[in-house]
């Protein structure tokens, strides 16, 4: 007999009543707030921001000139993206000097050294996110991989304004993760943080020290 | 590096709690670290009626996930290996660290980076690893301060809440080649960091917990506020997960509910830093993620308590540690003072189970009995009705039917049961009542002056000098 074996005979040798099927769905949508994009992305701001994140509102066509300048303001010397993505492409169309782009284009085994003790930061997409919660929703794959959310010190996330759902639960009905769910799948609210010294509260724990976040709204709407 | 100290209950629980009451540091940082804890959950659930009815979501999910158990943790395995996730069923701790034993000679792997897991500590993993000559070392910074001064955790969710940050701070500068004494927050834990990073880099194996397995998708969800487990899961070329059979839910949107619960009630947070969920080793084309990911499943006689409807609720569990922030033992004698894995009123029910009654029968004593952790628990265990139980079966003749666990019995003593027979007949018979009440009234002052632990702080008992039928005659 495997260990296999032995423990689900244990586990079957004893008779459960079946409680009915808990009706989550109901719950969250007796819960839920009625709202509009604008009052969603105030209350995600609100969430992300208490908890130490950089939020601007931007939109297509001006968040790569703001991510220059805040980049600039930072002091970065290099910026990590993704490959074969259009964000990408837009901030490399700018060939500009003072911010070196760094693709993410070998397998980690080739460049881990680099990565973690050359890259000041990166930028990736959010596919949508959380307003209840502050949750940026990312699924990492093979043009933005996952330690682009980890590894560097500042993680910049263009996220559309049009993409927040009120909670969790939405989003993986809307979405139907159910179906399709990644190798990895992120819930990202804030930068890395860690209580484990007296209760104090500190920021850049292990991941990203900074987290920042353009929230892009429809083009040429008015900020 | 961490010298072994003793995990295991016995007469020395009693001597531990002595030990943290009269230790006024000690007792200072609990009592802060629980008021602080207390005062932030309750500001995460403002709204009593949201409260009560997510409990009850909570409660049902957790049950209705128990009561499928083995068929859940069927299709589990069934979606996981079709992810190509490989799982491990391990009976006890040793086959547990065998099995993950094994994978680590496969791979030549000489380090292993942890991401937090109090299963882990369950199995004595590091110890088991040491043996073996390869280093796991502990990335969540509570876990890597205990671990750099050779402890054990005291708390599940905030492994070093005993210390302060002057002893973290002379830890650092002791064991940190290069560190300078500080108190800075910010600054040891840039040291964490920057040590830390190092290893994740180099690290051969990641291991990690799981906070939830989801069987209709084969997920393992993560979550956690450092970005440790995260790496654990992420930079390694093998990630291993290990996790007791009970934490399996059915579908993903239960997720959702209990998650939520999670975090406001164990850190008084509306969600954590990161989520992280985990359903597949790294595809082709994918640049970063294990090629190799392994599930150990561990029983670890948590199927004991699932052989029994009452005990079953034990494993409800989602390990918030809202039980023991909440509990008037567990903030006076901190987490040590219970010598298991688990402290607190969840540790006193859920370690019989795995270390045994006879080992553990005191802690099902060491509570008040005042309900503090069945009203803040998540997913409502009634842990005071468990904990009477525990003294039910501790104090059960072995053999009989009130016998049902492994140790059953091991806290009978025959003086105690014969008193209680003794009081179970006058009760239960009027004339003897009579009789025994008006003898003890009449020769009240031969009651004796020291009575135990009574006495210690208290004037002794004596039975009234006129009985309540005496006192009752004289009104009419």
């Amino acid at each position: 007999m495997s260990a296999r074996d032995n423990i689900l005979g244990r586990l079957r040798a004893t008779t459960t009543k079946f409680p009915t099927l808990p009706d989550v769905s109901s719950w969250y949508a007796s819960h839920r707030r009625d709202e509009d994009v604008a009052q969603r992305a105030a209350r995600l701001r609100a969430a992300l921001e208490a908890v130490h994140t950089e939020v601007y509102d931007t939109n297509e066509s001006e968040w790569q000139d703001l991510l220059l300048s805040i980049a600039g303001k930072k002091g970065l010397r290099n910026l990590l993206i993704g490959t074969d993505t259009a964000h990408g492409a837009k901030l490399e169309a700018l060939h500009q000097n003072n911010l070196k782009l760094v693709r993410y284009e070998h397998a980690i085994e080739n460049w881990r050294e680099q990565l973690f003790d050359e890259i000041d930061a990166s930028l990736t997409l959010a596919r949508s996110a959380i307003a209840e919660t502050g949750s940026l929703i990312l699924w990492p794959d093979a043009s933005e991989p996952r330690l682009m959310s980890l590894v560097p010190h500042i993680h910049f996330v263009l996220l559309d304004v049009t993409k927040i759902h009120a909670d969790l639960h939405s989003a993986m009905r809307a979405e139907n993760w159910q179906g399709t769910i990644p190798t990895n799948a992120l819930l990202i609210s804030g930068p890395s943080k860690t209580a484990d010294i007296q209760q104090t509260l500190a920021y850049g724990a292990h991941g990203p020290r900074e987290l920042v976040v353009l929230l892009c709204h429809p083009a040429g709407n008015k900020l | 590096m961490s010298q072994v100290i003793s995990i295991h209950p016995d007469s020395d629980f009693k001597d531990r709690s002595r030990a943290t009451l009269n230790n006024p540091g000690q007792r200072k940082n609990f009592r802060g670290a629980m008021d602080f804890l207390q005062e932030k959950r309750r500001s995460q659930f403002p709204d009593q009626d949201e409260l009560a009815g997510l409990r009850t979501l909570g409660e049902s999910i957790r049950r209705y996930s128990l009561a499928r158990l083995p068929q859940l943790l069927e299709q589990l395995e069934k979606n996981l290996n079709a992810n190509g996730i490989q799982v491990h069923w391990a009976e006890s701790a040793d086959e547990a660290n065998t099995i993950a034993l094994n994978i680590a000679r496969k791979h030549n792997a000489r380090t292993i980076a942890k991401g937090k897991s109090m299963v882990s500590e369950e199995i004595e993993f590091n110890h088991a690893m040491a043996a073996a000559g390869i280093d796991a070392f502990e990335t969540d910074m509570g876990e890597y301060i205990v671990q750099l001064a050779g402890e054990k955790p005291s708390h599940i969710i905030m492994p070093a809440i005993h210390k302060t940050k002057q002893e973290i701070a002379a830890l650092f500068a002791e064991k940190i080649p290069g560190v300078d004494y500080t108190e800075d927050v910010d600054a040891l834990i840039k040291i964490g960091r920057q040590v830390l990073r190092r290893k994740f880099a180099e690290a051969d194996i990641g291991l990690s917990g799981v906070n939830f397995a989801v069987a209709e998708t084969g997920t393992l969800c993560l979550v956690e506020n450092e970005g440790n487990g995260r790496m654990c899961t992420t930079v390694p070329k093998v990630h291993i997960a290990v996790t007791g059979i009970e934490k399996v839910v059915e579908k993903l949107e239960h997720v959702p509910p209990l998650y939520s619960l999670l975090t406001r009630s164990a850190t008084g947070q509306s969600i954590t830093t990161y989520f992280n969920m985990i359903s597949r080793p790294r595809q082709p084309g994918e640049k970063d993620g294990p090629e190799e990911v392994h599930l150990i499943l561990l029983d670890n006689c948590r199927t004991q308590a699932f052989a029994d409807e009452q005990l079953r609720a034990t494993l409800q569990c989602i390990r918030c540690g809202a039980c023991m922030n909440h509990c008037p033992v567990y903030a006076r004698i901190g987490g040590h003072a219970y010598g298991t894995t688990y402290p607190g009123p969840i540790g006193a029910i859920v370690s019989p189970h795995m270390l045994g009654l006879n080992a553990t029968y005191p802690l099902a004593f060491a509570s008040t009995l005042c309900g503090a952790c069945v009203e803040v628990c998540p997913v409502k265990i009634p842990l005071t009705d468990i904990l009477i139980r525990l003294r039910n079966e501790a104090q059960a003749r072995p053999g009989s039917v009130d016998a049902s666990l492994r140790g059953s019995g091991a806290g009978r003593k025959a003086l105690v049961s014969t008193i209680w027979k003794a009081w179970s007949l006058v009760y239960s018979r009027l004339g003897v009542y009579r009789l025994t009440s008006w003898f003890m009234s009449r020769g009240r002052d031969l009651s004796p002056i020291q009575q135990g632990a009574w006495t210690r702080c208290r004037t002794p008992l004596k039975p009234a000098p006129k009985r309540l039928r005496d006192l009752l005659k004289e009104i009419k």
